[in-house]
């Protein structure tokens, strides 16, 4: 039996293949996906915008089968997707606001990226001047008795991203948390249009700072995916052993630091010496702590040395020294599981319909790991588990993290175990036809999607979609009956990227 | 948990690892970081970070001098949560548009004397954003900087670097608060 699919692109001419099929569709059958999308037969991947055409990225999650289905839309409208479906609610007001293209139907039209302080409106499309008079951004209401509200950021109190938080509680419980979003709009997908690959490539790795590799990563795949450029076996192994790295120092981080919302100092204090020796690892291996700009579509820039190579051996037998008693001491104190079990509550059904990524969908009983799912190498070669919880509490994204960093551990060794000799990079080159190609990579937050097309060496149009854009809207989801003082706990262990989200 | 803290007694603090050259380096900083920040304001020295639209990645570093390795509150520089508790500023990114208000009023929430650090290339003129139509460009076209620590992001060490050339620039009075 064709799989669903099959059945969309059946009798479609497809545009490309590099490395997953990408049709031109007509309004019927966006209808149709979107239907299937509100089913839940099929997962929204991705969902974005050119001056007059739409895109979105699907998956069949039993058979991790991806397509690009895409509208030609000369009228600046299009059937909206997030009516069925509300996952793709924010992509659309998003899409709206930089190119102009407009979702009929959507039920939420009010502006998301765009504050009215650019100056200009659609910027990526028409390029209109900016409202005279700015609108007021209205709230959604809410009524009741006793009923009060907290307005928090965009500046938060700690040393994080900016954002704005609109809490109203009843007494100590939340009621509804709704998220403004879109402060550190950079405007990436705006600078990368035509920017050469080398230029691409740093805009990429800057467009959420703790996935830098994650983003590097992806966009060089989906470059040499267009270019279809091979890269040599060494580099295909260091790009996994820069990944992990990554993943081990973030969730590392991650783990301290969620404890440390619950006032627990001592696990943050511990757990950051273990990031900092990690960090510290990197930069004497790779020559930047965060291992910035050393994945480039073609290779890596900087190879390991046996020496690089010892260092990062060195640490992880530190952190395998070390960390059981960091696990014992969490699993063990029942002041702090008394405010991580049971709080922030993701139910399965809601991981699943926003099709989440990373640690939140795992620990809500979504299996899904880019790794595992599409193997590319070269964890096609590697052995790991994707552990996965059902609970979907605060707990259980802990425990994701604490079984991933065994997971990273054990990657890195076999990765440092079988590392092929060889050049660590190719020419990248380029081709004068436009060419496209995608690619989807596992980083520490979860799947990082990056969709590019190439003209003559230069890029013509990159998207790049953060794993939080599927993750905010849930966060307002669990906050709900919680109490105010555990939001920092559930917003922790979401740990979402709002640059990357905001771009 | 007693175990943990109990072997922490008895361990060498980290912050006195056997150094290599860079460990020395951080030593070295740490102290007239110290010996700078109490002729000056006593014993404390309160920062606010104020992320205007970076990448995050600056964000990680300064959380890094939290850790024990550099461990800046021993000198009584701290991160507070509020601008009203400042006296420094320590601003990050290119300063997005949408962040534009946001910044200039947690600059004006900020009691005298006040001073502003850029930290990392995107608060200096933009950075790799610079021409974007989201970005106004480094933080000095919107408040002013007293000064730039550089790098993409500045390494913990650059960053205690930075609060100590300020300090000594304040000490000066080359900088008019």
């Amino acid at each position: 039996m064709p799989s669903l699919i099959d059945r969309i692109l059946e009798g479609r001419e497809i545009q490309q293949r590099r490395p997953w099929p990408r049709a031109v569709v007509g309004a019927h059958l966006w209808k149709f996906v979107a239907n299937e999308l509100a089913q839940g037969r099929l997962s929204l991947l991705g969902l974005w915008g050119e001056p007059s055409t739409v895109h979105m990225a699907i998956m069949d999650e039993d058979t991790a089968e991806i397509a690009t289905v895409s509208l030609d839309c000369p009228g600046h409208s299009y059937a909206s997707i997030g009516r069925h479906h509300p996952p793709a609610l924010r992509l659309e007001r998003a899409i709206d606001d930089l190119f102009g293209v407009s979702a009929e139907g959507l039920p939420d039209t009010r502006p998301w990226l765009d504050h009215n302080c650019w100056g200009v409106r659609f910027p990526l499309g028409d390029r209109i001047d900016a409202l005279s008079k700015p609108v007021p951004y209205r709230f959604l209401p809410v009524e009741g008795d006793g009923l009060h509200q907290i307005a928090v950021g965009p500046v938060h109190a700690g040393i994080i991203e900016p954002g704005h938080f609109r809490f109203t509680a009843n007494g100590e419980t939340v009621v509804r948390l709704e998220e403004r979003l879109g402060y550190t709009h950079k405007g990436v997908e705006g600078l990368m249009t035509g920017a050469s690959l080398e230029r691409a490539v740093q805009l990429a790795g800057r467009v959420s700072g703790d996935s830098t590799v994650a983003y590097a990563y992806a966009f060089s795949r989906a470059a040499e995916a267009a270019l279809e450029l091979v890269v040599p076996d060494r580099a295909v192994w260091l790009r996994a052993l820069l990944a992990e790295l990554e993943r081990l120092a973030n969730h590392l981080g991650d783990i301290g630091a969620i404890c440390n919302d619950a006032s627990f100092t001592l696990m943050h204090a511990h757990c950051s010496v273990l990031r900092e020796s990690v960090l510290r690892a990197a930069n004497a291996a790779f020559g930047h702590r965060l291992m910035r700009d050393i994945i480039v579509p073609g290779g890596v820039t900087h190879d390991l040395s046996d020496e690089g190579k010892d260092i990062i051996q060195a640490a992880l037998d530190n952190i395998r020294l070390r960390f059981p008693a960091l696990v014992e001491l969490y699993d063990n104190t029942a002041s702090l599981q008394d405010r991580t079990v049971n709080t922030g509550v993701l139910k399965p059904a809601l991981a699943n319909q926003y099709a989440a990524g990373g640690y939140i969908g795992r620990a809500s009983g979504r299996a899904f790991d880019a790794r595992r799912a599409f193997a590319y190498p070269p964890y096609d070669c590697l052995r790991f588990e994707v552990p996965v919880l059902s609970e979907g509490d605060v707990n259980a994204r802990v425990w994701i993290r604490v079984r991933e960093v065994e997971q990273s551990l054990s990657l890195i060794d076999q990765i440092l175990d079988r590392l092929p000799e060889g050049p660590s990079a190719t020419p990248a080159g380029h081709r004068r036809a436009a060419r496209e190609g995608m690619a989807i990579v596992e980083g520490f937050r979860g799947d990082v999607l990056v969709w590019l097309r190439l003209r003559e060496g230069r890029v013509e149009r990159c998207h790049l979609r953060d794993p939080s854009w599927f993750q905010w809207p849930l966060l307002e989801a669990v906050i709900e009956d919680n109490i105010v003082a555990d939001f920092p706990l559930c917003n922790k262990s979401f740990n979402c990227s709002y640059s990357g989200h905001d771009l | 948990m007693r175990k943990l803290l109990f072997e922490s007694l008895f361990r060498r603090p980290f912050t006195e690892q056997a150094p290599s050259s860079d460990d020395t380096a951080v030593a070295e900083l740490a102290t007239a970081v110290g010996r700078a920040a109490r002729r000056r304001l006593g014993r404390s020295l309160s920062i606010r970070e104020v992320d205007a639209g970076s990448c995050n990645g600056c964000e990680l570093e300064i959380h890094a001098l939290n850790s024990a390795y550099y461990d800046v509150e021993r000198f009584g520089l701290r991160f507070v949560a509020s601008p009203r508790h400042a006296d420094v500023l320590m601003v990050t990114g290119p300063v997005t548009k949408n962040m534009r208000e946001a910044l200039e009023r947690t600059y004006h929430a900020t009691p005298n004397p006040k001073w502003v650090i850029a930290v990392g290339d995107c608060a200096r003129d933009g950075g790799c954003f610079a021409g974007s139509y989201a970005v106004v460009g480094g933080v000095s076209e919107v408040i002013p900087v007293d000064l730039h620590i550089s790098g993409c992001p500045p390494a913990p060490t650059a960053m205690l670097r930075g609060l100590l050339a300020l300090l000594e620039r304040v000490d000066a009075g080359a900088v008019v608060p």
